[in-house]
């Protein structure tokens, strides 16, 4: 069982634009866009909920996939948006940054 | 522009999303330049919880990247705690300042909080020529030492010059010094009327011949021929296009909560003390007003051969009486680019005669060092 947490990195700059995340790399100002399964990720990853959970939770209600499947998938993808410090990846719970106050709301879909 | 910023523009004007907004926190300056805009006194500027709130509800409607100006934004107080506050938004912030009060201290503060890029303000490599501007003696070893504190925080720096009479002649000195100090440097000629109306500060406007120097000068432009070419008239796809994206993917909100579509362009459009900012950009007869204009809608220039590549501001059109009509200083750019009057210079008789004629095919709205 996978106990990998990923947490959103908060140096990034990020808003939703017609349910698909757009992210702004803090580290050199590369522009990213989520696809609809990222998003779900990138706006679950609150540093205490295991990607296994957000994969049962959030992404196999949503899409027809097999959970082992889609856990791999998953993984593959925290890792890719670790590699751009989008996401941050532990295998343990990540604590909150000192100025995050928790960015669901307006991190969240403006439409 | 990246091509998927182009997307995101391009998804956000079709959902009516206002993607980025300029807020100037402060009319107030620690520096008098002589071109500027604005008046420096304060009538009432927003609180801190006042901004913090519009933040919220900028991020509500989804506004990404937030420019924070003035004025001088760190003659605030409570600068720091807005830019946190906005960073905790996510906002992708870019800050306008002249870098005056920007010590190790502060450069690392901004670091720490993630601001994507810091535009300063650099009139010439020369003291006695942006000090002059600036009218504070020192402002330019102070600016330049703040890029340095910038630059050594691995923040990204972009110098901004306005090309004036009084600095015309030092653009590429300036450009030497973005390369020293290792940031981009960008090129305007572009000088704004007061936000009152008063056009005393178009006397520091360059002249034809100046602007047709750097229309000229490879190092700005890259290919003069192309930049410089005669313009083929609109066409269909031009008649329809949309001026620019003040009111459509961009606005921007005055220290006292005023919403304007630009910068640029003092029509307002309703106060965010009185309304939601969203309820401005979406049902505000001003703003739609500003929406509805196309280039087929504007007389004189749906008629001009440059209609279709004329970098025509609405805004200042909008300040010489007509958000519909032309702006004399594109027109002038224009023809300093081509040697080509528009119909607007010709109703008023302003071409000089007998100018050569340049040969190529304009596409670059601006001279960008």
């Amino acid at each position: 069982m996978s106990r990998l947490y990923v947490a959103r990195n908060l140096k990034v700059a990020a808003r939703s634009l017609g349910g698909e995340m757009m992210i702004m790399s803090g580290r050199d100002s590369t522009l990213f866009t989520l696809n609809r399964t990222a998003t779900i990720i990138w706006q679950a990853a609150d540093g205490t909920t295991t990607l296994q959970e957000i994969v049962e939770h959030r992404i196999c209600p949503e899409f027809e996939v097999e959970p082992a499947q889609a856990l791999a998938d998953a993984e593959t993808l925290a890792r890719e948006l670790a590699s751009h410090e989008i996401l941050q990846v532990s295998e343990n719970p990540i604590p909150p940054a000192k100025h995050s106050t928790g960015t669901d709301t307006h991190a969240g879909d403006s439409r | 522009m990246s091509a998927l910023m182009h997307e995101m523009g391009a998804k956000a004007l079709a959902l009516g999303i206002p993607l980025a907004v300029q807020v100037d926190l402060t009319f107030r300056c620690n520096e008098r330049c002589v071109h500027c805009y604005l008046d420096h006194d304060d009538h009432g500027e927003m609180t801190t919880a006042e901004i913090k709130h519009l933040l919220e509800e900028m991020a509500e409607a989804g506004v990404f990247i937030l420019t924070l100006s003035g004025g001088e934004i760190m003659l605030r107080r409570d600068f720091f705690e807005i830019l946190e506050h906005a960073r905790r938004l996510m906002f992708c912030v870019k800050l306008k300042t002249n870098g005056v009060l920007i010590r190790e201290r502060e450069a690392a503060r901004i670091r720490d909080l993630g601001v994507e890029s810091i535009q300063i303000s650099i009139y010439s490599h020369r003291a006695e020529v942006h000090d002059a501007i600036t009218l504070v003696p020192g402002s330019l070893k102070r600016s330049v030492d703040a890029i340095r504190f910038l630059k050594a925080q691995g923040l990204k720096v972009v110098i901004a010059n306005v090309l004036m009479t009084q600095n015309m002649s030092d653009y590429q000195g300036v450009r030497s010094l973005a390369d020293e100090l290792g940031v981009t440097a960008t090129l305007d000629p572009t000088v704004t009327p007061m936000m009152d109306g008063n056009r005393s500060t178009l006397q520091f406007a360059v002249g034809e011949s100046s602007l047709q120097q750097v229309f000229r000068d490879e190092s700005l432009v890259g290919n003069v021929e192309e930049f410089c070419s005669l313009p083929a008239g609109p066409d269909a796809g031009d008649l329809d296009m949309l001026p620019c994206s003040a009111g459509h993917t961009a606005c921007y909100v005055s220290p006292y909560g005023d919403v304007y579509p630009c910068v640029q362009f003092p029509l307002p459009t309703g106060n965010v003390r009185k309304q939601r900012f969203i309820d401005i950009w979406r049902f505000s007869d001003q703003m739609n007003d500003v929406r509805s204009i196309r280039l087929r809608d504007m007389p004189s220039c749906s008629q001009c051969v440059h209609g279709g590549t004329c970098t025509r501001c609405p805004g200042l059109a909008y300040m010489e009486g007509n958000m519909r009509g032309p702006s004399t200083q594109d027109c002038e750019k224009s023809f300093a680019r081509t040697g080509v009057p528009s119909v607007n210079l010709l109703s008023k008789k302003r071409a000089p005669a007998g100018l050569v004629q340049i040969q190529g095919a304009p596409s670059l709205a601006g001279a960008t060092a």
